[in-house]
């Protein structure tokens, strides 16, 4: 390879792979409410992505009250961010399911552009509410600053607080969706939806938590967002084409396969942005993933479901 | 009154339909619109060339493809490659470090023409390139997906990513392509001003025409038998296979109908708005024309297309008055759309034609009505009219 040596090589590798851990947490935060909302259900949510940004712009608000309100717990404002953006999302989320994504269970390509009306219309309303530009919150002196790894390797603290957000998010939904009566009444539902209504399960109730909770999900990814970058009103949108890509990859319904997804998306393409530029690598990633998918369009990890 | 209405009701309906789409664009326009405004309608009915490329390839096949600003960008980039490499004579370009390429390849410290932009000097190598790229892309992905039976949203998805990768492609190769400012700053096809008024007037009329045959044409393969299949496959894929159809090759050929139409309107788009950038490519674009294909109606070529003009030309006065509320609006017509009247524009002249056949008809026109009973999904006077309308506007699936 061009002229390095191994062992650069070798320290290159590392630190692309540093940095693909923390584009591997975004993507999987991002991925996890999608791969809930898309994967279980097989709705097409265009609106994901600002279901994040609502996420991010909740906990920005959160920020600016404690800064001048309550300056001297400044440092404690995140857990409450978190938590304040999950409900947020999850209420909106909720709302949504009731009012407009129900009705259109049988046609699900018009759920796709119906959410992205959505989407459209929120965008517009963070745009009027917050404006065009970027804001950002000051990040608590916890999570400022980098660990030294090496000579030459850093971790930044932020990118290691979304890599842990990200982690714990999936536990709890792994425990939620296979160790819990809820998940299991998720699972029989996105499996043989009348049989579940027969053996009385209200499937109903059970499409709306699920959705909510897959917006909220995002919402917490939106919150986790604000320690790496600004939050604008199309923050979230960006990333939605890699995140349904990490989810289809993956597989529908399969939470492994997110994982290992995203987690081989972010590296490829993080360690080749060192070697191309990184819109080559992003499209070069895009396309080996457009391939694969092509090829095994169920994806890579996948559940047998009956039709 | 009553013959307009027998004739509406009976087999030459659509005839009249596109005849008055015809006089609409090829009379009313020109005359109520001066040359500046003419051109920026010529830019949406562009856009109406992708709309009912979608209606064939959503609306009857059942394939939504997020994608299609792929081909209406390479069809764009074709016509503008060649009109910039017209723009970029060595007497033209002196000033540059390297003459005779195009101005932001000198930016881009290039200091020849890349191998593949040489074709592209020539007018009948560049429309030739405009059809054939978009359906050979067309094919190799059709194939690749539909043979592996990729449908349904991971259709959409794929085809969504395609837009997306085609787009970071092309900002990221700013030497060759122009990167996010596209391709500008031309004047001349093929030693002819496009810039002046009269022009302007003549090239509207070319892409008005053009959209013509592409409506005929398409309406022509929809009501063949070829259309029916693919009804069939849209609405029972299993059932036409099983029958011994090869169901990918008819998907393969609409898709690439679709295509070639996609392009077509990327050109005509290049040559109007003289520029393409990458936005004519990307997600936002592909997705806002299957909004427009929506709103004029997914299952009638006349009505997307209308749709598409009637959109466009609504967000060019209201985006102006109203920057903030027209995207706003634009979203809640279409949630509106999307849950009470799926089939469009489209949709709501049909209950307008059966209400009006009902209530003012002569019984011959309820003779020639039921005539073509088997087109419509109507029917029945003695059903309320509440009831009708919600079996005309959103009895589908």
């Amino acid at each position: 390879m061009g002229g390095y040596t191994t062992s650069e090589i070798a320290t290159i590798m590392a630190m692309q792979g540093i940095a693909g851990l923390s584009l591997f947490g975004v993507f999987l935060l991002m991925a996890l409410g999608l791969a809930i909302i898309f994967g279980q259900m097989g709705v097409i949510n265009m609106a994901h992505g600002e279901f994040l940004t609502l996420g991010s712009y909740a906990t920005y608000v959160v920020a600016t009250m404690f800064e001048s309100y309550a300056p001297g717990l400044f440092s404690y404002y995140f857990p409450v961010a978190i938590v304040l953006s999950f409900l947020v999302a999850f209420g909106v989320g909720y709302l949504l399911e009731y009012g407009l994504v129900r009705h259109l269970y049988k046609r699900p390509l018009d759920t796709l552009l119906a959410t992205w009306a959505v989407g459209l219309i929120m965008q517009q309303i963070f745009r009027s509410i917050f404006g065009g530009r970027g804001v950002s919150a000051d990040a608590p002196d916890w999570l400022q600053g980098s660990i030294q790894l090496s000579q030459m390797l850093f971790l930044s603290r932020s990118d290691l607080f979304v890599m842990c957000i990200a982690i714990a998010m999936t536990v709890i939904v792994a425990i939620l969706l296979y160790r819990a009566r809820w998940g299991m009444r998720v699972r029989s539902t996105t499996q043989n939806r009348a049989m579940a209504n027969a053996v009385g399960i209200n499937t109903a109730k059970v499409d709306r938590n699920t959705f909510a909770l897959g917006c909220g999900l995002a919402g917490i990814a939106g919150s986790a967002f604000t320690t790496i970058s600004a939050t604008t009103p199309t923050a979230g949108a960006q990333y939605l084409v890699d995140t349904f890509l990490v989810v289809v990859l993956g597989g529908a319904a399969s939470l492994l396969g997110t994982v290992a997804s995203a987690f081989s998306i972010a590296q490829a393409q993080s360690i080749l942005e060192f070697f191309i530029t990184g819109s080559m690598a992003k499209v070069l990633t895009l396309m080996v993933v457009i391939g694969i998918i092509m090829l095994r369009p169920q994806g890579l990890f996948t559940l047998k479901v009956r039709q | 009154m009553t013959t307009i209405l027998r004739l509406l009701g009976g087999r030459s309906e659509w005839l009249i339909c596109l005849g008055v789409f015809a006089a609409l664009l090829l009379v009313v326009l020109p005359l109520a619109f001066n040359g500046y405004f003419l051109n920026l309608l010529g830019r949406y009915l562009a856009l109406a060339f992708v709309a009912i490329g979608l209606v064939m390839c959503w609306g009857y096949g059942g394939m939504l493809s997020l994608g299609q600003g792929v081909f209406f960008g390479l069809g764009g980039y074709a016509m503008a490659m060649f009109l910039k490499l017209e723009a970029s004579t060595p007497e033209a370009t002196a000033k540059q470090s390297t003459p005779g390429i195009p101005d932001f390849m000198d930016w881009n410290q290039l200091t020849a023409l890349p191998w593949w932009w040489e074709p592209f000097n020539s007018f009948s190598f560049t429309l030739a390139a405009l059809l054939l790229i978009p359906a050979a892309v067309a094919y190799v992905f059709g194939y690749a997906l539909f043979k592996r039976r990729v449908s349904g949203v991971y259709f959409a998805i794929v085809t969504l990513s395609l837009a997306a990768a085609m787009s970071i492609l092309i900002v990221g190769q700013q030497g060759y392509t122009g990167g996010a400012n596209g391709i500008t700053d031309f004047q001349t096809l093929l030693g002819w001003d496009i810039t002046t008024d009269s022009a302007r007037y003549v090239i509207y009329y070319i892409c008005v025409f053009l959209l013509l045959v592409c409506i005929v044409l398409g309406q022509w393969i929809l009501s063949s038998r070829a259309g029916r299949v693919l009804i069939a496959v849209r609405d029972e894929e299993n059932r036409v296979r099983f029958s011994g159809y090869s169901v990918e090759d008819f998907k393969i050929f609409v898709f690439m109908v679709a295509a070639v139409f996609s392009a077509i309107g990327g050109a005509m788009f290049a040559l109007q708005a003289r520029f393409i950038s990458p936005s004519q490519v990307g997600i936002g674009l592909s997705v806002e024309l299957v909004v427009l294909c929506a709103v004029g109606g997914r299952f009638s070529l006349l009505g997307a297309a209308f749709g598409a003009l009637l959109i466009k030309t609504a967000e060019m006065y209201l985006s102006d008055l109203f920057p903030q509320l027209w995207t706003i609006l634009f979203g809640l017509i279409l949630l509106v759309v999307v849950l009470a009247f799926p089939k469009g524009l489209a949709g709501l002249y049909e209950l307008a034609r059966d209400y009006a056949l009902d209530h003012f008809g002569s019984n011959q026109s309820h003779a020639a009505l039921e005539e073509h009973a088997d087109k419509r999904s109507l029917h029945g006077r003695e059903e309320g009219f509440l009831v009708r309308a919600k079996r005309i506007l959103g009895g589908i699936r």
